[in-house]
This record gives C-alpha cells, sequence and structure tokens, in this order.
C-alpha cells in the first residue's frame, strides 16, 4: 500500500482554543498526482496544509508526508517536499540569478548544481535577459513562473502550492497549469489550494473542504456526476451551502 | 555551513541595496557623533550680554574690560535704564545684563561693600545658570586682585580640581552616549525590521518550510548588524580620538569586548521586538519609542539619573544602555579595568541572557 501514497492523511485535527479549524480530515494522495485542495476562505485548508508541510503541529491524528510521519520527522519531510506561497515569495532586491542560488543553497544544493540547474530554468523560462536583473523589476506572471521553478529546485517529491494563481491573468495562469502538469508527468506530486473552479477541473482529484471538515473527495467528473451539475464552480456552491 | 554562507551573504546583498539601511548605518553614526561633538555643547562661548552701569567709574569700568576680556562673554550693548532689560531679553540676543548700582567705586572704598546684579534670560535655564557661574568667578576673581595686599586672618580657599575632564568638554560626555544609542540602534532597529521584512514578505514561511533550521534563519539575520555594528563603533572611537581629541585611557580590547556583549544585548531586543510585530513599520516604533527614547532620557545619557525622581530611577535600571553608558566612560574617561565594572557587566550579561531566552520561548510559541 505504501509505496504509491505520498500523502496519508488520518484524522488529522488543529484546534485553537475550543475551535477545530481542522476537523478530522482523512485522505490519501497518489504519487504523480495533481491533487486539487479546494475550500472557501477560512475552511482550514492553509491550516491543514501547514501541518503537512511541518510549520504547524497537528493537535491529533496521523498524517505521512513523503514516507515520513509529521510528528517525529518533520525535519526529514521539509526535505523532500518544494513550496510556493500565494505571496510567490522571492527576495526582489535579489537579481533572478541570486535568488537560485539562495534558494538552492539553503536545500543544500551543491554549486556546481545550482549553476547547471539554474541555466537551465532561465533557459526554460526564457528569462536570459533578466537573468541579472532585481526580481523586484519582474512582472507579476513571471515571478509567479520563476517562484514555481525554484520551489522545484531540489527536485522534491511532493510539491505544495497555496493558490499559486492568486492575481494573475488567465493566460499566464494557463500557462502556468502546463508546468504544473509538467512536473505532473516527471513523477513529482502536485499538492495545490486554489479557490478558481475552473482550475479545480485540471486537477486528477479534488477534496473540498468545508467548515474544516472534507465533504466530498473525487475525480471533478464524477464529483459533477453525483451532484448532478456541469461545472465544477455548481458542486462547490451546493456543498458549501449545505 | 554552507547553507549559513549563503543566508549572510543574502542578508548582505539586502543591506547593501537599501540606502535607507545604508544610511542608517554608516551616515548616521558620523552625523550623530559631529552633531553631538560640534553643535550640542553644554559649553558657552561669546554670549552676549548688556551692560547698564549707574555709575560709570574707574572699578566697574575694569570689571567690564574683565568680562568682555574672557572668552566666554562678549558686550553686545550699553543700556540706561532698567526697563531697557525686559525690552532687550525680549529681542532675544542678549542672554544676560550686569547692572552696576550708583557709585559703586565710593561704595566699595567708604562701605567696602558694593552692589552688582546679574540677571539672565533663564528660558533655557541651563545657559543661565553656567553664565551666571561664569560672571561670579570672574568677580571673585577680580575681587582677589584687590585683596591681594590684605592678609585675611581666617579664609577657606576652595580649590576645584575637575578630574577625568579638566576642560569640561561636552563631547567627552556625549561621545559615550552617541555610541550607545547608535549601537542600540543598528543593533536593535535595524534587525527586528529586517526580520519583520521577511515575515511581511512572506519568505520567512519559505523559509521555514525549508530545511534551513529557525536558528539558523535568525543567526544568519543577526550576524551581519554584529559585524556593521563593530565596524560602526570602530569607527565612532576613531573619530572621537582623532577628532575631538577624547583620550581613551582604559583597554582598548576590554572596551572592544564590551561593547559586543552590549551589541548583543541591542540584537536580543531586536529579535524579540520581532517576535511580537508583525510589519517593518511596527517594528521600527516599537523600537524607537520602546528602546531609543529610555536610551536618551533614562540612561544617564542627558539627564543625571541621581537627580532623577525615585520611580524613574528604577526604571532606569532595567534599561541596558544605563549600564553599558556607566561601563565606556569608566574605561574611556576613568581608564578602569575590569575590577571595576565587572557588576554592571554582569548585570549586562544577565539581561542578554534573559532577552535571548525570552526571544527563544517566543519564537517558539510564533512557530505553533
Amino acid at each position: 500500500m505504501k509505496n504509491n501514497k505520498v500523502i496519508q492523511v488520518e484524522g488529522l485535527t488543529k484546534i485553537f482554543g475550543d475551535f477545530a479549524a481542522v476537523n478530522a480530515i482523512t485522505f490519501e494522495v497518489n504519487k504523480g498526482e495533481i491533487f486539487g485542495f479546494l475550500g472557501a476562505n477560512g475552511a482550514g485548508k492553509t491550516t491543514a496544509m501547514k501541518m503537512l508541510i511541518g510549520i504547524s503541529t497537528p493537535t491529533s491524528g496521523k498524517a505521512n508526508v513523503a514516507g515520513f510521519d509529521v510528528h517525529k520527522h518533520a525535519e526529514d519531510i521539509k526535505k523532500n517536499i518544494g513550496y510556493m506561497s500565494q505571496k510567490f515569495a522571492l527576495y526582489d532586491d535579489l537579481t533572478v540569478k541570486e535568488n537560485i542560488t539562495f534558494f538552492g543553497g539553503i536545500y543544500g544544493l551543491s554549486r556546481k548544481r545550482i549553476k547547471e540547474k539554474s541555466a537551465v530554468l532561465i533557459e526554460e523560462l526564457g528569462l536570459e535577459k533578466v537573468a541579472n536583473k532585481l526580481v523586484g523589476a519582474l512582472p507579476l506572471g513571471w515571478k509567479q513562473k520563476l517562484s514555481f521553478s525554484v520551489a522545484l529546485l531540489h527536485e522534491p517529491k511532493i510539491v505544495f502550492l497555496d493558490e499559486p494563481t492568486g492575481g494573475v491573468d488567465p493566460i499566464t495562469r494557463r500557462q502556468f497549469w502546463e508546468m504544473i502538469y509538467k512536473a505532473a508527468s516527471e513523477g513529482t506530486t502536485v499538492f495545490v489550494t486554489t479557490h478558481y473552479m475552473d482550475e479545480a477541473e485540471y486537477c486528477d482529484r479534488v477534496s473540498i473542504m468545508v467548515n474544516g471538515k472534507i465533504e466530498a473527495l473525487d475525480t471533478p467528473k464524477r464529483l459533477k456526476e453525483k451532484f448532478k451539475v456541469d461545472h465544477m464552480n455548481d458542486v462547490f456552491l451546493k456543498l458549501a451551502r449545505g | 555551513m554552507k547553507r549559513f554562507i549563503g543566508f549572510i551573504k543574502k542578508e548582505f546583498y539586502h543591506i547593501f541595496r537599501d540606502r535607507r539601511s545604508l544610511f542608517i548605518l554608516f551616515g548616521m553614526p558620523i552625523a550623530q557623533i559631529m552633531l553631538f561633538g560640534f553643535a550640542i555643547t553644554n559649553e558657552i562661548n561669546n554670549v552676549d550680554i548688556a551692560v547698564l552701569d549707574h555709575s560709570k567709574d574707574a572699578t566697574t569700568k575694569e570689571i567690564i574690560n574683565k568680562i568682555s576680556a574672557s572668552k566666554y562673554f562678549s558686550i553686545n550693548q550699553f543700556i540706561d535704564k532698567e526697563s531697557d532689560i525686559e525690552t532687550i531679553f525680549k529681542k532675544g540676543k542678549v542672554k544676560a545684563v550686569l547692572n552696576f548700582e550708583k557709585d559703586f567705586s565710593k561704595n566699595l572704598i567708604k562701605d567696602h561693600n558694593a552692589k552688582i546684579q546679574i540677571v539672565t534670560d533663564a528660558t533655557d535655564p541651563n545657559t543661565a545658570n553656567t553664565i551666571s557661574n561664569y560672571v561670579n568667578a570672574i568677580l571673585i576673581q577680580y575681587q582677589k586682585e584687590l585683596n591681594k595686599n590684605i592678609t585675611i586672618s581666617y579664609q577657606i580657599v576652595p580649590r576645584t580640581r575637575m578630574v577625568y575632564n579638566p576642560e569640561l568638554k561636552s563631547v567627552y560626555m556625549f561621545v559615550p552616549g552617541v555610541m550607545t544609542i547608535i549601537l542600540m540602534l543598528v543593533s536593535a532597529m535595524m534587525t527586528s525590521i529586517s526580520i519583520t521584512r521577511e515575515k511581511e514578505l512572506g519568505t520567512m514561511e519559505i523559509l521555514l518550510v525549508s530545511p534551513i533550521k529557525p536558528i539558523q534563519v535568525i543567526v544568519g539575520k543577526v550576524f551581519p548588524y554584529i559585524f556593521l555594528s563593530i565596524i560602526n563603533a570602530i569607527v565612532i572611537v576613531l573619530l572621537s580620538i582623532f577628532i575631538f581629541k577624547m583620550p581613551v585611557q582604559g583597554s582598548l580590547f576590554l572596551l572592544g569586548m564590551e561593547s559586543v556583549l552590549f551589541i548583543i544585548t541591542a540584537l536580543a531586543l531586536g529579535i524579540l521586538i520581532s517576535t511580537i510585530s508583525a510589519t517593518q513599520q511596527t517594528a521600527m516604533m516599537i523600537s524607537l519609542i520602546g528602546l531609543m527614547l529610555p536610551v536618551i532620557l533614562l540612561s544617564g545619557f542627558i539627564f543625571p539619573i541621581s537627580s532623577m525622581p525615585l520611580p524613574l530611577q528604577m526604571i532606569s535600571n532595567i534599561i541596558p544602555a544605563k549600564w553599558f553608558i556607566i561601563i565606556i566612560k569608566g574605561i574611556m574617561l576613568k581608564g578602569v579595568g575590569m575590577q571595576f565594572i565587572w557588576k554592571e557587566t554582569l548585570i549586562l550579561l544577565g539581561m542578554t541572557i534573559f532577552f535571548i531566552g525570552l526571544s527563544v520561548k517566543k519564537y517558539k510559541i510564533r512557530l505553533e
């Protein structure tokens, strides 16, 4: 059962005071899958994700990420995952190359490896002309793509994307999803939160969180059949309104 | 280790590419020391005074000459009547008026007693006080000359000697204070801003998700500022030695070590501030109000602690700057060694450990 499941979560719970932000969620994610993690703002998806990436300790429940237990081996998890936040956080006052070198460095890549990787990455993204320009001067869409590539720099088993397409135009979003597909086809598991329902359609499977609980989990196609609607948007609305 | 070096390199990029931090780091120390050294001074020089002489005789003339010959005063004008005194003060230029009574010479010879009134503009009390002291000193000197040939049977003659700063140069007092302010500002404010900046930009989150350890992040952020603060301390000491001719009587090595200790205290405070503030703005406000004001007002830098009301004196004890100022004044002016400042050093060390402990605890809570 193990090898094919890169994320296994069972009864994962996070309680703040007397409020259960995440209430006993259970799910699994397969290797190489694009897993959509959906929910309205405040539904608990960010809290759940924080527990999976090792920066928040679960109150109870089990979770195994990339083969490591979140309670005991959070540090090992960190080496095996990539993370991109909704802020596309790169350093604006560092150049493209310096950003790549820095993030490669903190993941422990050798200097030689960083050099090779950054050359490939810059070429793939078509950033040759701006490689030595400050990131602050780049358009948002470029930052987003660069940020994603940086998250993949150390070839993680799983990449976590927290609302990666907020604020970018539809064309760039489309291109971004092509990058996600490419990463998935190379064997990287993609765990993505979003509130764009058209993006939910691109995922292999989606889960929908409402008030700290996972209310639905299946392929977009089957979810639409189950709720007898044409769009993921309607599935979401039906669930969210209870 | 390699991760750590990469991290520090990045910090230096941040610092050197931001004009604002560069200015605070290098412009401000020099500007402050120059300002305090040259412009802000407690000494008086060429103060304009006016004379209201009702007798206009030989003695008053002699006294007036003595006063105008000193480098402290210059006679701005002579006035004729009492009512002019107020008018002249209102104009603002003249800071004191000497009012000689009628028949000054005659009274002096006949009654052995002549009166002179010193009226000072006390809108600035410190200056007024200094002026009146200086005029008194000149008058006493003159009186001594008059009595040269007379022996008085009983006489107490105080001989004052000002040790450690015989010329009473204000800069001797300002250098330790400015050094304290600068080290506090650079270390605490700059680190707290630089850490909160990562929080604001969201890069802190990325760093926390990466394999780099939180402690490495904090040490990496703080390290460049230790280095830059030490450079600042050296620049300030060099400026004070070569430009203001202020001697460093004690051991330079001890001075260096104590400065490093204070820098670490300030950095610990900076980290603590960054754990309680979410934005750079908050961090800056807390640093300025919570650290700078106490350093300036309650550390004994400008206002002597012994003349503060008791509650403030008690508060001053928890301000690290107070102890550091005692230490560096001791080393720079008195040339004392560790045997005289071990107590202050120990207090500073204790505070540092406390702040580090507290920020580690806060940092952990925040991560939850």
